[in-house]
């Protein structure tokens, strides 16, 4: 069973990275990796967000969204699946709004270092991904818990690795037109390309 | 972008201010989509629906929006067109919604609708946000059309799985580049293309962050 989860986890950091392998949250991605330091605050917020979020999108799929899954309140029959995208986005705003007036008033320190980008995580793919593959996937809670950190855990890593990159880019002869954006992708290519060596990783 | 006409609203996103090339918005599905045209079509399709009709909404209602809550009032009428675009992506063409998975839902937390719902909708008119919508649906479709035409064309020899170059496992002579059906070709294809765009024009080139320093004239004379 520990196996089971352990090689979950794996896969959800290395193999499936969100960033890297399903280029989820590009825009902040690629606008938010300029230096280390913010690089981390904002990964941290991802894990934290992501292993929250996950979960609770799985409590409601399976309990509210999920074809039959009303069968508790005495109606079987009804299937509110249509209803999950509007649901998880509620869910993802309202639980960020949360843990910012959580960390507001009990963990300061770590509040101030988010700063703007924990309420901009509602708006990153990386997030609303994480639950709709979740979904697709037919995760139970134990593995959703599981899927959630290793995704956070994955983007977290790759825009810190680019983050680095990206510090000693600016020092370098680009072309002009290849300047900022341009290079920075190719950049983030060459890096897919080694995440890719974990593809078909299996513990 | 304060005196504009119905033209310029529909072309200035397509090449001049691109929202994929230039306003990095929109980025995340614009790579996964694309490894085959016919998928690609369709998600452009998708968006740009999303894309005007959201704007079209939120600019009919945005006297009536108050400031402090309208992240919440564009995100669920954002959510509400994606969930109407899936429902009919599934009942008309499972499946190439099936391929598409997780990306239609993905369209509500696209950069572009979101930016264009507040930057511009909120402001404007809904007949010109419309027309705002669809440009820039349209600048995002262009992008995207290039890269999968690249993608699918190199990749496995096909245009919307008509056969372009014979390939030599079927007695052709093209021999299939598979790196380009591969996640990581997407944003060399995309790097390359913003390139190739800002030599064009060479106004959206960014400035460097640091100039290489010239050779001094002691380093020079100790050579």
């Amino acid at each position: 069973m520990f196996e089971y989860y352990l090689s979950l986890f794996i896969r959800a950091v290395f193999v499936e990275n969100m960033a890297l392998a399903f280029f989820l949250g590009m825009c902040t991605f690629l606008a938010v990796s300029k230096k280390v330091q913010t690089a981390i605050g904002l990964g941290v917020a991802v894990i934290v967000v992501l292993t929250i979020t996950v979960p609770v999108n799985n409590i409601i799929f399976q309990y509210l969204l999920k074809d039959g899954a009303l069968a508790w309140a005495g109606m079987p029959n009804v299937d509110l699946s249509f209803l999950g995208l509007l649901s998880y986005i509620g869910v993802i705003a309202a639980l960020v709004q949360i843990l910012e007036m959580f960390l507001d008033r009990y963990v300061p320190a770590l509040y101030n270092a988010l700063g703007v980008f924990l309420p901009l995580i509602t708006v990153n793919c990386a997030i609303l991904g994480a639950s709709l593959f979740m979904v697709e996937r037919d995760y139970n809670f134990g593995e959703s818990i599981v899927y959630g950190m290793g995704a956070g855990i994955g983007w977290a890593l790759a825009i810190v690795a680019l983050a680095g990159i990206r510090e000693k880019l600016k020092y370098s002869d680009v072309p002009a037109g290849l300047r900022g954006l341009g290079i920075t992708f190719i950049a983030v290519g060459l890096m897919s390309l080694g995440f890719m060596s974990f593809s078909g990783v299996q513990l | 972008m304060s005196e504009v006409g119905p033209k310029e609203v529909i072309v200035q996103p397509i090449f001049e201010n691109n929202p994929i090339a230039l306003q990095i918005l929109g980025i995340c599905s614009a790579l996964a989509v694309t490894s085959s045209l016919q998928v690609t079509l369709v998600m452009c399709v998708a968006l740009t629906t999303v894309c005007a009709f959201s704007n079209l909404s939120i600019s009919l209602i945005r006297n009536h929006i108050p400031g402090s809550i309208r992240i919440i009032v564009q995100m669920i009428i954002i959510a509400s067109l994606v969930i109407v675009v899936d429902q009919v992506l599934k009942a008309y063409a499972y499946q190439t919604s099936k391929q598409l998975s997780v990306f239609v839902g993905l369209i509500i937390t696209n950069c572009i609708v979101m930016g264009r719902a507040e930057a511009f909708a909120m402001k404007n008119p809904p007949g010109l946000s419309f027309l705002d919508g669809i440009g820039n649906g349209l600048g995002y479709s262009v992008i995207l059309i290039a890269v999968a035409v690249i993608r699918e064309l190199f990749g496995s020899g096909k245009l919307l799985g008509i056969e372009i170059f014979p390939l030599v496992t079927e007695g052709g002579w093209y021999h299939a580049n598979g790196l380009m059906l591969l996640p990581p070709s997407a944003f060399f294809i995309i790097g390359l293309l913003i390139w190739a765009l800002r030599s064009w024009k060479p106004k959206q080139v960014e400035a460097p962050d640091y100039k290489l320093a010239p050779q001094s004239t002691a380093l020079r004379e100790a050579h």
